[in-house]
């Protein structure tokens, strides 16, 4: 029989392997993974601020990803220094101001592993129920802007020469984009957070032809990775978020070394 | 804005710029000339500047239905910089762009890297743009050629491939301006002389206006209406022959170019006048050297 704390971990990590999968192919087709990575990082200097004003850590995550994800794009719009350079300067900043900030905190000492690499065998049931209905939503709005999205991400010019709205249909993401960051602190932390959106969607993309196709797979993918590290967690009592992290990794191996092995192995032509 | 009746006649319309004439030196209104409500894109005093580089001074165009419109001028010209501003990619530093109400853009842009982060078949790509009939879809990519992409990955397309696929998902828009930027990158000698054909074909038949940009010449300006000689300002513009001769435009491309184009005038039996009316082989036009203070207009 499942214990309720690992039911409650299983139900949240699968809700949030099928919220992150649409994001994670995004992520990965806009190349925004670094991109990402800095906001996710960024997410401790919000645990700080949640914690200072005794709020659920969550909503000082999303308000610091958000700004941090503005602070981005108006520093992409000086062409002066590339973004990777600006990321690459930034995350490292941004992980120390966090580290910094939480430590200043009054009161007990701040636990960081737990945010750091999350502790899903903790999540309540209002946070079971925060990643059902606000994974919902996310879905919702991501399959409704699926057609504008997808168009930006093939060809950004050819989209907006034909009328999509980049601003607004790339802010839509990022939002979206620091909702799932947020949400999916508790149970992988900020350091393991992109991992879980981005590993899965690069694991199926050697076995898909269609978009649509890499989005469902990445779900499964995703899925099986959760299940899978939640029992090798409950075995071998290994930390729940890693350990799911490093079979979406092992899945992700896999499927990038059979690309090169019939990559190489094909005729050109 | 004025409403201008009848086409536009090509004309000859030669200016020397002085070099002083950069936009930041400007004074008084952005344009001396309304824009042309009846064009579909009608440009006023395009100036737009980089890292204090002056990319586009002062330029005047308008791109009428059914016109084939070539911007031509060495690399380095800013003709992708003016087509990005007429297509609002780019706000321009001074200046008005003007765009029809109805003005629905086929674009072909010069960069396609063959994306192969995101998983797509040609048939995909296609549908993307709007909702087509398989029938129709099939049509289009014959038309262009490239019937046997349909169900190949964008990724693996070639480079002529590609260009024939964005060209098809252009023409599925059902545009009244397809706008194609430097379109034969990336195809053979013989593809370009076809693509160029294809497009003329096309405009015949549909109706559409077309901009083409180009660095490459006499097989661009044996199809176009209009050509329009950029370099930074415009330098001249008017029907393809009378640029061909014109001074500037042999400063911008050298003697072989003169020399190109006139293996391409050994073709034909006439050249045009300056209102761009046939006459007999041997009058030529007068480029002149008598520069004239003003920017070119195409449309005067």
């Amino acid at each position: 029989m499942l214990e309720p704390f690992f039911l409650r971990a299983l139900i949240a990590s699968l809700g949030l392997a099928v919220v992150a999968a649409p994001l994670g192919c995004f992520v990965v087709w806009q190349r925004m993974a670094y991109f990402g990575e800095t906001v996710a990082q960024a997410g401790l200097i919000g645990v700080a601020l949640g914690l200072a004003l005794q709020m659920d850590v969550t909503w000082g995550v999303l308000i610091v990803a958000l700004a941090v994800a503005a602070l981005l794009l108006w520093f992409s719009r000086q062409k002066v220094v590339a973004l990777d350079s600006i990321l690459g300067l930034l995350h490292h900043a941004a992980l120390a101001a966090g580290v910094i900030a939480t430590s200043m905190i009054k009161g007990a000492p701040v636990d960081l592993t737990g945010f750091l690499f999350g502790d899903v065998f903790a999540v309540t049931g209002q946070d079971v129920a925060i990643i059902l209905i606000g994974g919902a939503i996310v879905l919702a709005i991501v399959a409704w802007l699926w057609q504008p999205l997808l168009r930006l991400a093939v060809h950004e010019d050819l989209a907006a020469a034909e009328g999509v709205d980049r601003e607004l249909v790339r802010t839509a993401f990022i939002v979206l984009l620091a909702v799932a960051i947020a949400v999916a602190m508790k149970i992988v932390g900020i350091l393991l957070v992109m991992a879980f959106l981005v590993v899965p969607a690069v694991a199926a993309r050697p076995l898909s032809r269609t978009p649509q196709r890499m989005v469902a797979l990445t779900a499964l993918i995703a899925a099986g990775s959760v299940i899978s590290g939640l029992w090798l967690s409950a075995t071998f009592d290994s930390p729940g978020g890693p350990s799911i992290v490093l079979i979406m990794s092992v899945l992700a191996a896999i499927s990038l070394s059979w690309a090169s092995l019939s990559r190489a192995n094909r005729p050109r032509g | 804005m004025s409403q201008r009746e009848g086409p536009a006649a090509p004309a000859l319309a030669p200016c020397g710029h002085g070099s002083g004439h950069a936009c930041a030196h400007r004074h008084g209104d952005a344009s001396s000339q309304p824009v042309d409500s009846v064009a579909l894109i009608s440009a006023r005093g395009i100036c737009v500047s980089r890292h204090g580089r002056d990319l586009l001074i002062d330029v005047d165009i308008d791109i009428h239905a059914r016109e084939i419109v070539t911007l031509i001028g060495p690399n380095g010209a800013g003709k992708t910089t003016l087509v990005r501003v007429l297509l609002g990619l780019e706000r321009p530093d001074r200046g008005v762009v003007h765009r029809r109400r109805d003005l629905k853009i086929g674009y072909v842009p010069q960069r396609f890297d063959s994306d192969i982060a995101i998983p797509m078949t040609v048939d995909g790509f296609l549908r993307l743009g709007g909702s087509y009939s398989d029938t129709h879809i099939n049509e289009i990519l014959e038309h262009v050629d490239a019937a046997s992409a349909r169900h190949q990955q964008l990724g693996e397309l070639s480079g002529g491939e590609t260009q024939r696929v964005l060209l098809a998902r252009a023409l599925l828009r059902q545009p009244n301006l397809l706008v194609l930027d430097e379109p034969v990158q990336g195809v053979d000698y013989s593809g370009e002389a076809d693509l160029y054909n294809l497009i003329a074909r096309l405009r015949d038949e549909a109706g559409f206006g077309v901009l083409l940009v180009s660095h490459d010449l006499h097989i661009v300006m044996a199809r176009s209406d209009r050509v329009i000689c950029l370099n930074h300002h415009v330098c001249c513009s008017g029907m393809p022959e009378a640029v061909a001769q014109h001074p500037s435009y042999g400063r911008l491309f050298g003697a072989e170019a003169a020399r190109a184009f006139a293996l391409y005038r050994h073709h034909h039996d006439h050249s045009h006048d300056l209102a761009g009316m046939p006459k007999p082989a041997a009058a030529d036009e007068a480029g002149g050297d008598g520069e004239p203070s003003r920017p070119a207009r195409g449309d005067e």
